[in-house]
């Protein structure tokens, strides 16, 4: 090179294919594994404190089979209730698809969409490879793992299959959409009442959808898709308010993942008898 | 306060034979950034320094380092944002073979560039007669933003991490490249036979890209590499290779998605 700036060893093609990360090979010789001095720590572990949360509490109330309904609301974790060992509620999503031989909570069957829907989601992904996995624990710090491929193989190679997921998250949508508005009735199903349930109901399934639309592979699908906008003018509307709704996909999976437990926790505490919805009218 | 002070730093100095982080103590002036700071150890204490460096506005890529562990342009990062009682460590970029002091080969980064074909002119449309709506190149225009600081490459755990995945995985900014080249309104790759999301995924790794958005983090130009290209990419091989309906869709109503 002109400059006699070639580099001393780097013409070693042995050097591609060595395993190693950031104090291998020919990198600068540095020991430490990262050189940041910010709490660049803080950001996975709440992360992973707060997803260990969801799921404890989830995995409690979802094995509990009790005290998911308090007419006119039911839990969102039981909804759709697709076996017949459900509670009967009035008008309610009792749909007894799978019948009497499902002995187990009725939550687990329905659960398993959401749950999917949540696990493939390209921000959870993030949380949780960061998080649990530190895969990266964060950008530039080195992470542990002797080997990577990513999601190119089983079972990782399934996360490409979140539209499937999404598909479903809208149906359950739908679905906690219609138990919204029966808690629009009173303790006795009639029509045109209001109780502090319904607030909580409504904020939750505002949140839901707004999750549910700012997710990806739904940007992708409404628009993204195309490669002439112009010649699809609603699509690119669609994919334009979508892709705003996705700017704040993080928060929204956040604020949903804290509503949609608060919901099914207000539908306990008011099951279980330990606090009385109080009624606006 | 006085305007200037003294700073600690910590500057990696070697070459592949070896080196080590050297400790000096430098003048600060108010307004000045990191690559001042290296000039001016250039010019009193370290005149061999070894620095890449060009245009000193944050437009042409050349001083990639890092600052305190992350991944920084070094004209870019003021030295206000640091405390003054604060040792600022500066390295070479770690995912790359060093050459000497702050200076990496990027070679990488040409070699994974040539792999992506370019753009495949249409059919019967001679240069000057092309014309597009612009809301059919805004996506290509934001990715058209990459100054090549090679950030986003560094920063990438895929390759910085594990060495051993260099030959496979072209990294964000050349995936990047991908979706735009498949998002281009005129770009007749599918015409030649070339079908840009399913190379992207079979031969230049996009699989291995597990979306942790550290490239978005550090890029200069703040571009949404992951959110507006490497996602939307995600998208575009599932259709190709994973998504049954899309198949049996383009089967039935023979079709391309070149909507």
């Amino acid at each position: 090179m002109a400059t006699g700036t070639d580099p001393q060893t780097n013409s070693d093609t042995s050097s591609a294919t060595r395993s190693g990360g950031v104090r291998a090979g020919t990198r600068a010789a540095i020991a430490a594994p990262h050189l940041r001095t910010d709490r660049w720590w803080l950001a996975p572990a709440v992360t992973a404190a707060g997803l260990l949360a969801f799921i404890v509490y989830s995995t409690w109330r979802a094995f509990a089979n009790e005290y998911y309904y308090a007419a006119p609301y039911v839990s969102p974790f039981y909804s759709p209730c697709l076996a017949e060992n459900c509670a009967p509620m009035h008008a309610g999503p009792n749909w007894e698809i799978l019948g009497g031989w499902w002995g187990l909570s009725p939550a687990l069957i329905i659960l398993i969409f959401p749950l999917g829907f949540r696990l493939t989601c390209y921000y959870y992904r993030k949380a949780y490879y960061r998080g649990f996995w530190a895969s990266p624990p964060a950008c530039a710090v080195a992470e542990p793992h002797k080997k990577y491929t990513g999601e190119t193989r089983f079972p990782l190679v399934l996360q490409n299959i979140h539209r499937y997921f999404f598909y479903a998250a809208v149906l359950v949508a739908g679905i906690l959409t219609y138990d919204t508005v029966l808690a629009f009735r009173d303790e006795n199903y009639r029509w045109g009442h209001m109780g502090l349930g319904t607030l909580v109901f409504l904020l939750n399934i505002v949140l839901i959808w707004a999750y549910t639309l700012s997710c990806h592979s739904c940007r992708h699908i409404v628009g993204g898709k195309l490669k002439h906008f112009s010649r699809h003018p609603v699509r690119y509307r669609m994919w334009q308010f979508v892709g705003r709704l996705n700017a704040r996909h993080m928060l929204l999976a956040w604020t949903s993942l804290v509503s949609v437990a608060l919901a099914d926790f207000y539908v306990y505490l008011v099951a279980s008898g330990a606090f009385d919805d109080p009624r606006f009218f | 306060m006085s305007s200037s002070y003294q700073a600690r730093f910590k500057v990696w100095r070697g070459d592949t034979g070896g080196g080590d982080l050297t400790d000096f103590t430098v003048e600060v002036n108010e307004g000045e950034v990191v690559l001042d700071i290296i000039h001016r150890l250039q010019a009193t204490q370290a005149p061999d320094l070894a620095v890449r460096w060009n245009c000193k506005a944050g437009k042409c890529g050349s001083c990639s380092a890092e600052i305190n562990g992350r991944p920084r342009l070094m004209c870019m990062t003021r030295m206000s944002v640091f405390d003054r009682e604060e040792t600022i460590t500066v390295t070479p970029l770690r995912a790359f073979p060093v050459v000497r002091d702050l200076v990496t080969d990027v070679g990488f980064n040409y070699d994974k560039a040539r792999q992506v074909p370019s753009f495949v002119p249409p059919e019967g449309l001679l240069p000057g007669e092309y014309r597009m709506m612009q809301e059919d190149v805004d996506r290509a225009q934001e990715f058209r933003k990459c100054i090549e600081c090679f950030l986003c490459q560094d920063t990438c755990h895929v390759v910085r991490d594990h060495e051993e995945n260099k030959p496979a995985f072209a990294g964000p900014r050349f995936l990047m490249r991908v979706a735009e080249l498949d998002m281009h309104p005129l770009d007749a790759a599918a015409d030649t036979g070339l079908d840009r999301k399913r190379t992207a995924q079979d031969e230049h790794g996009l699989g291995y890209c597990n979306i942790t958005k550290c490239c978005t983090e550090v890029c200069p130009e703040g571009i949404k590499i992951t959110d507006n290209a490497l996602i939307p990419l995600k998208e575009r091989a599932v259709d190709r290779k994973y998504d049954p309906l899309v198949w049996l869709g383009s089967k039935i109503r023979r079709r391309s998605s070149a909507g």
